[in-house]
């Protein structure tokens, strides 16, 4: 890792101030991909400001079926909030399953959208839930947040305050994990709203996150897996790398997909 | 309670090791203590045009930036293979110069070309960034096919067309015509991937030279101190053996890879030499995937002919191993040697032949990994059995009972000669503790649920006990193979067991004490084992090829011997009776069928005290020996594993996995099964996960854990272990050996039953979910055109 500065920010304005001061600042929440990034000196801030200690920027708020998650959340407390998990069990079932116990313990649904990985699970969710992304600077919703592989539409000194969604009639997700890494290698997130359904697919395409329309309209007419098993999914539209090739991820989209319906009954 | 042969005895070690308390390499911090960062080639094959140090050397904290040129330079020299194998034209091996730093030519990515000495590693490292290497990009082999072609890139001058030998054993003409008289023959090529070492613990060193005493000292993740000090110094001139001391302290875990000596180590003692500073490096993750020597990498074409009666006729083998870009220390026998001759299986075999071709590739050095050589025979053989019992219509079971050897010693056509075994027994051990014979009804439960259940099974034979010093030297190797050990009994009466075996996770320290309190009846707290340092250590040739148990601890016995009989002449002297009539026991020394008896320390006292000795005899209790193997020892068992298999996403899970060993004598029942799960873990690992891939122009895809799939526990099973034994009549314990037996039998067992599950018999190691799920549907699609 090459030397760095670190400063804790006490609020965002306090956070955005101390950007604009550095040379070549990153904010950093949970740090699980930024940090071993710098270990492996791919990456050089000249100072991280951590935004973990913003008290604001903490916890889940549910007001009916309006529920808004803090970006500084982490995995953990979103897997294990028995509130949310009454209203969208799907959501805490999916954060207890990203990493293990020290990623969800570290790891923040802020820092886990900012990045965009194209096989975290959280895009997916967010996506699939119709969520909107707030930030220091706008309000957005989830489909124009999330522009491609590792690329948001966050500016550089725009901090992302919270997540929140309308919980739901049902929804469930769905992962195939690469053998190594554990990320997903095809996640599917399904949801069920006063009968518009909704397909957000992780992992599997090459250009990040995306939705499934075609599952989508079967579903809206048919919630079954059998109308899964019949749509289309194009190779042409996922990777391929040395863990399975186009055509593998298409089948495991749809398999994680039929699986997700199920599990969402 | 008992603490002797067979007793379950805790760990002793694990105490400081699960409290982070162990003491490891890279935790030495010594004075005026530098560190070493190394600049490394990220190409796969480049010339070395110039290299550029200033801009490093003028940076904060940089006491040294060197290079290749100064390192030769200086007279250290390059490192060797040390084993000699001859092609069959009679040529001596084509062994291409390594130097500890590149001077001419960078060979793999990770290949050294320069060394960063500063005072703090970050600063070591942001210096070794700002030294400018001018490469020229040359093209790259990576695959043994493209490394034998015609007008193959040329790694090494001395190696034409990148051919480091061709070798083969047994009679060829025999085979031939027995595979062509054959009945039925069963023909197949196998490849046996690459692995990744992966020790939980890199590899480390910390040298130090000190001018007063012009003395060196070298703190190292090493398996066998005692060869390392021997071949830093009489092949690498690093400094005279005398001048050169050797520790290996806690080491985590080696599976091989610590056997070798690498550029590392060198050049941190060198350096410290050059310096006066105390040189550390240790390596990261991402060095220890490129650089840590890899295991297998084996391509073989095979045919085994069998008569009518479903007997085994003729085996013929066809290898091509890569040895990647240098020949690592042990490298050139792990193809031949330790894996050719086992290629006779748990079958009596009248007629074999291979012949193995070994080839340098630009990809990392090629050398033993847990089992070296004999998990590669025993995949090869025991996926043609199963095979061939499917082509034949017979129960692969049946098929393996009818070709069983059944009397020993047995001469198979390939050198060993082993000297004991039961195949039966380990086999109708695994069959009754997996319930073979309910298998078809779990199969269609199993298919109830939409899942395919496949059985598989491998019955593997391993050569440990490495090795009868002789034998090993007329076949090529630069060393002996026996062990040494001293034991040293204390005025008080505790004893100090010096050992040249090295325990890096075997569990020494709590099982060699069993031998004394076997032998003596003293608590195994009052035994401390000496290991790992060659200034406490008289010598050893360390651990390796599952020989602590019977070669380092039939040393142990040899000593112990010695002890015994000296303690006894005392005791009769002291006690006024005759010698044949002392027993120990429960820690006293008594004369038989009399109420007269010594306590143990008592005598050990009298030993040192001298007042009251045997006429002529030497004050002290101490004894030494060496022991050198009369032969290999042969582990050999039956494993049986269960999976199912999702067709929908090619996922494998292990839902049983049965091992009958025979390990002979076991002292410590409890870490023996818990080597024989790690290497089961390990053996599921390359089998399902596991792969080291390089891309075409040798960029290592797989040089993190983001890629390089490990076995968690998730992946694993629990396993059912058991054991048939028959005693090793080659050492005084009768001990066979376990380190190395999971991994060596476990793969085979499980691509037979992954293959048994889904009907397609063409799969390949690591048989990932995505490699299952295309062999299902090409088989369905087979079907579905028949």
């Amino acid at each position: 890792m090459y030397e760095t500065v670190y400063h804790r920010a006490t609020s965002t304005d306090d956070a955005v101030a101390k950007m604009a001061e550095a040379e070549d600042a990153k904010f950093v929440s949970g740090g699980m991909t930024l940090i071993p990034t710098m270990k492996q000196r791919l990456a050089a801030p000249s100072d991280l400001i951590d935004l973990r200690h913003i008290d604001a920027m903490k916890g889940i708020a549910i007001d009916g079926k309006k529920v808004t998650i803090g970006a500084a959340t982490t995995h953990a407390e979103v897997a294990s909030s028995s509130e949310l998990a009454d209203l969208c069990p799907a959501i805490c079932n999916l954060a207890g399953h990203i990493g293990d116990p020290h990623v969800r313990h570290m790891g923040t649904i802020g820092g886990s959208i900012a990045n965009n990985d194209p096989a975290a699970d959280y895009p997916a969710a967010m996506i699939g839930l119709g969520a909107e992304i707030m930030t220091t600077k706008r309000t957005l919703p989830a489909e124009d947040f999330f522009v491609g592989m590792f690329e948001t539409a966050l500016e550089d000194d725009e901090i992302i305050t919270a997540v929140s969604f309308t919980a739901p009639d049902k929804a469930a997700y769905s992962k195939f994990p690469n053998p190594a890494s554990r990320y997903a290698m095809a996640g599917v997130f399904v949801a069920m709203n006063g009968g518009d359904a909704r397909v957000a697919v992780t992992g599997a395409g090459s250009d990040g996150v995306f939705r499934h329309t075609g599952m989508e309209d079967a579903l809206s007419s048919n919630w079954s897996a059998d109308a899964v098993s019949d749509a289309e999914v194009d190779e042409g539209d996922m990777l391929s790398d040395l863990h399975g090739d186009a055509r593998y991820r298409a089948n495991l989209v749809k398999v994680m997909a039929k699986r997700a319906v199920a599990a969402a009954g | 309670m008992s603490e002797g042969i067979g007793a379950r005895v805790l760990r002793k070690e694990d105490k400081r090791f699960i409290t982070g308390s162990g003491k490891y390499t890279d935790d030495v911090r010594e004075t005026n203590q530098c560190y070493a960062a190394f600049v490394r080639s990220p190409h796969a094959h480049a010339k070395i045009k110039g290299i550029n140090k200033s801009p490093a050397e003028g940076m904060p904290g940089v006491e040294a930036v060197l290079d290749g040129k100064q390192l030769t330079g200086d007279g250290i020299g390059n490192i060797i293979c040390g084993w000699m194998i001859h092609s069959k034209d009679g040529s001596p091996m084509k062994m291409g110069a390594w130097s500890a730093l590149a001077t001419e030519t960078a060979r793999y990515v990770g290949d050294a070309v320069a060394v960063v000495i500063a005072d703090s590693l970050a600063r070591a490292r942001a210096a070794a960034e700002a030294v400018e290497v001018d490469y020229e990009i040359l093209d790259a082999v990576i695959t043994t096919e493209q490394a034998l072609a015609d007008g193959a890139p040329q790694l090494h001058p001395e190696a034409p067309g990148n051919l480091i030998y061709d070798w083969e054993i047994g009679d060829k003409e025999p085979t031939e015509k027995a595979i062509a008289d054959a009945a039925y023959v069963c023909e197949m090529e196998i490849t046996n991937n690459r692995v990744a070492p992966n020790p939980m613990e890199p590899r480390s060193a910390v040298a130090t030279y000190s001018p007063s005493e012009d003395h060196y000292t070298l703190y190292t993740t090493s398996q066998n101190p005692h060869v390392a000090r021997l071949v830093l110094s009489a092949f690498y001139q690093v400094a005279p053996e005398h001048k050169l001391r050797v520790i290996a302290p806690d080491v985590g875990g080696g599976f091989g890879a610590k056997i070798y000596i690498y550029p590392e180590e060198i050049v941190c003692l060198w350096a410290s030499m050059k310096t006066r500073c105390s040189v550390k490096w240790t390596a990261d993750r991402s060095e220890a995937f490129l650089t840590d020597a890899h295991g297998r990498d084996h391509v073989s074409k095979a045919r085994m002919g069998f008569d009518k009666d479903n007997r085994i006729v003729g085996f013929q083998v066809d290898t091509i191993a890569n040895l990647g870009a240098y020949m690592s220390l042990f490298s050139s026998s792990v193809p031949t040697y330790l894996y050719a001759t086992l290629l006779s299986g748990q079958y009596d075999i009248a007629n074999i032949h291979c012949n193995v071709r070994t080839a340098y590739t630009n990809t990392t050095p090629v050398d033993a990994y847990r089992g070296a050589g004999r998990p590669e025979a025993c995949y090869l053989i025991e996926r043609m059995m199963e095979t061939a019992a499917r082509d034949l219509g017979i129960d692969p079971a049946e098929l393996r009972r009818k070709n069983f050897i059944r009397e020993f010693p047995h001469q198979t056509p390939v050198i060993m000669a082993y000297d004991s075994g039961d195949f039966e027994a380990n086999l109708e051990a695994a069959m009754k503790a997996a319930d073979y014979a309910g298998f078809e009804k779990r199969r269609s439960e199993s298919a109830s649920q939409g899942k395919l259940r496949g059985i598989g099974m491998s019955c593997y034979i391993e050569a440990c006990g490495i090795a009868p010093s002789a034998a090993v030297g007329s076949l090529g190797a630069g060393v002996g193979l026996w062990e040494s050990a001293e034991v040293r009994v204390n005025p008080v009466g505790t004893i100090e067991i010096l050992t040249g075996s090295h325990s890096h996770g075997q569990g020494h320290e709590t099982t060699f004490p069993q031998l004394v309190s076997d032998r003596f009846g003293l608590p195994s707290d009052n035994v401390q084992i000496v290991h790992g340092d060659t200034d406490k250590v008289q010598f050893g040739m360390g651990t390796y090829g599952s020989r602590s148990g019977a070669v380092g601890m039939s040393a142990i016995v040899k000593a112990l011997d010695k002890v015994e009989a000296k303690a006894k002449k005392i005791a009769a002297h002291m006690l006024e009776a005759s010698e044949g009539d002392i027993v120990i026991e429960d820690g006293e020394v008594k004369v038989a069928g009399t109420d007269k008896k010594l306590g143990w320390h008592e005598v050990c006292l009298g030993a040192y005290t001298a007042h009251n000795l045997p006429e002529g005899m030497e004050p002290g209790l101490k004894e030494g020996a060496f022991y050198d193997p009369s032969n290999f020892t042969f582990p050999a068992g039956c494993y049986i594993c269960e999976v199912e298999v999702d067709p929908e996403t090619g996922t494998t899970r292990i839902v049983q996995f049965v091992a009958s060993d025979d390990f002979g004598t076991i002292i410590n029942p409890m870490i023996v099964e818990g080597q024989v799960h790690g290497g089961i873990a390990q053996g599921v690992g390359q089998a399902l996960l596991e792969q080291a891939v390089y891309d075409e122009s040798g960029q290592l895809l797989t040089g993190s854990y983001m890629d390089y799939a490990m076995p968690r526990a998730d992946d694993l099973p629990s396993y059912m272990v058991s054991h048939e034994t028959t005693i090793c009549p080659g050492n005084p314990l009768g001990i066979k050996g376990c380190g190395e037996a999971g991994a060596i039998g476990s793969p085979p067992a499980v691509i037979n039953a992954i293959t048994n599950a889904i009907g397609n018999n063409a799969l390949s190691m690591p048989a990932t979910s995505a490699k299952v799920w295309q062999a299902i549907n090409a088989a369905n699609v087979k079907e579905a055109a028949e």
